[in-house]
């Protein structure tokens, strides 16, 4: 499979010719349209809101987040703002006269919204373009930081995104989403059709809490497949309840041992498997 | 661009990030537009606490456009009850109550989603960049040396 990624920058590759091409072909509307009600459906809005469309283009996906929620949109029409970075892409949409505001930006770059602005985001088949760095100013970690640092501001506590997006391999899969979560996103990989050519990979971002209904299981609601990524160190080697070789369980453990086997043991203490202090 | 865009835009260079100054973005030279669309009380309401009133009032002061009350609208204030009767019913006998935008939700509706800005550029009040506006959209590319 052909990558446009390693060919030229976003800005430039999506010329008239390509945006037009990308625009009209009706496989690529079929395969983004299912891709955004995907989206959707991970983001579980239940009322119109505001949404943020990184990589908008020429509003395929636009189009179906204004749409009413009679038209398969949950919770629409809801109210959108598009960012793309191919001025191309973004002439076409605003032919199609498509409902959002349109911004000519690059997500690399940061996203210029006020904390807190946004209910959702939603991205398709845009961020591995942020993997690219076009100068040896930026670096593509550079750039995916900023975007998340950006994007993570933007949204409002228990807010979602997700993003889809084509990974060139295993290790740029892993680079965008621990980019995401050292911006604070709780962060989940999902991954439809795995295996084959037309494999998905949606990267499911949560910020905070907020809105729980009920308890924690709130947040997962509607995330099943979603693979949630727990960054916290682990401790290796150990199993749960397992004891400490010298602790205060193990000695316990070891005397009561000898003890069965007929053996002559000091009673136990409050002093057993204490430290003996310096002491003068 | 909607005004309502507006009241969530900032300055997206960085080190303006840390100055209040760099929101809101004033506009400049701005020609504005009406674009038509369909009112939606959920969206306003969900939107109302979110938006810094203060800001949207002055921006609609340098607009020029007619100005806002002094405190942001209350959410029970959008919706009005309105007794009707009921589509071919001629007896006249049955009334039944509708909730329909009250003129509050309608000039807000007005002001945020229906009013654009087509050309002109939004100028920041810390670092004093100029975003240019063309055909109701905005450039918010950087050159590198200001990312």
């Amino acid at each position: 499979m052909s990558r446009p990624e390693n060919t030229l920058p976003p800005d430039l590759f999506y010329n008239d010719t390509e945006a037009l091409k990308y625009t009209t072909s009706s496989r690529i509307q079929k395969i983004q349209s299912s891709m955004t009600h995907r989206a959707l459906q991970l983001l579980q809005l239940k009322s119109p809101s505001l949404l943020l469309d990184i990589g908008c283009g020429s509003g395929l996906s636009g189009e179906i987040l204004s749409a009413p929620s009679s038209a398969g949109t949950p919770g629409g029409p809801h109210i959108w703002i598009g960012l793309d970075i191919s001025s191309s892409m973004l002439g076409i949409a605003l032919e199609k006269e498509v409902e959002g505001d349109l911004f000519l930006a690059d997500a690399g770059q940061g996203v210029p919204f006020r904390a807190g602005t946004f209910d959702a985001a939603i991205s398709i088949s845009a961020i591995q373009w942020l993997c690219n760095a076009e100068s040896s100013s930026e670096s593509a970690s550079g750039r995916l930081s900023r975007f998340f640092n950006g994007l993570y501001a933007s949204l409002r506590r228990g807010g979602r995104a997700v993003c889809q997006f084509y990974p060139k391999n295993d290790t740029q899969k892993t680079m965008v989403s621990s980019a995401a979560v050292r911006a604070g996103f709780g962060a989940g990989l999902l991954e439809d059709d795995p295996g084959t050519k037309n494999a998905k990979t949606y990267l499911v971002l949560t910020v905070g809490g907020g809105e729980l209904d009920g308890d924690i299981t709130g947040v997962v609601r509607g995330m099943e497949g979603v693979d949630v990524m727990d960054q916290r160190r682990k401790v290796k080697g150990r199993k749960r309840g397992e004891e400490i070789q010298g602790s205060k369980k193990w000695i316990i453990r070891k005397k009561e041992q000898m003890e069965r086997k007929g053996k002559v043991v000091k009673a136990n203490s409050k002093y057993t498997g204490r430290k003996r202090r310096i002491a003068f | 661009m909607k005004l309502l865009t507006l009241n969530f835009l900032t300055c997206a260079i960085k080190t303006c990030k840390t100055s209040p100054s760099s929101f809101p973005l004033h506009p400049q030279d701005s020609e504005l537009e009406i674009v038509e669309a369909d009112i939606n009380v959920l969206f306003l309401r969900n939107m109302l606490p979110r938006l810094m009133w203060n800001e949207l009032r002055l921006i609609v002061n340098e607009l020029g456009l007619p100005s806002l009350p002094e405190t942001a609208p209350d959410a029970s204030s959008l919706l009005e009850t309105k007794l009707q009767v009921p589509e071919g019913d001629t007896t006249g006998l049955n009334i039944e109550k509708i909730e329909v935008p009250s003129q509050v939700a309608k000039d807000l509706h007005r002001v945020l989603l229906e009013t654009c800005i087509r050309e002109g550029k939004l100028v920041c009040g810390n670092c004093g960049h100029e975003y240019k506006v063309m055909e109701g959209v905005a450039n918010f590319l950087l050159p590198g040396h200001l990312v």
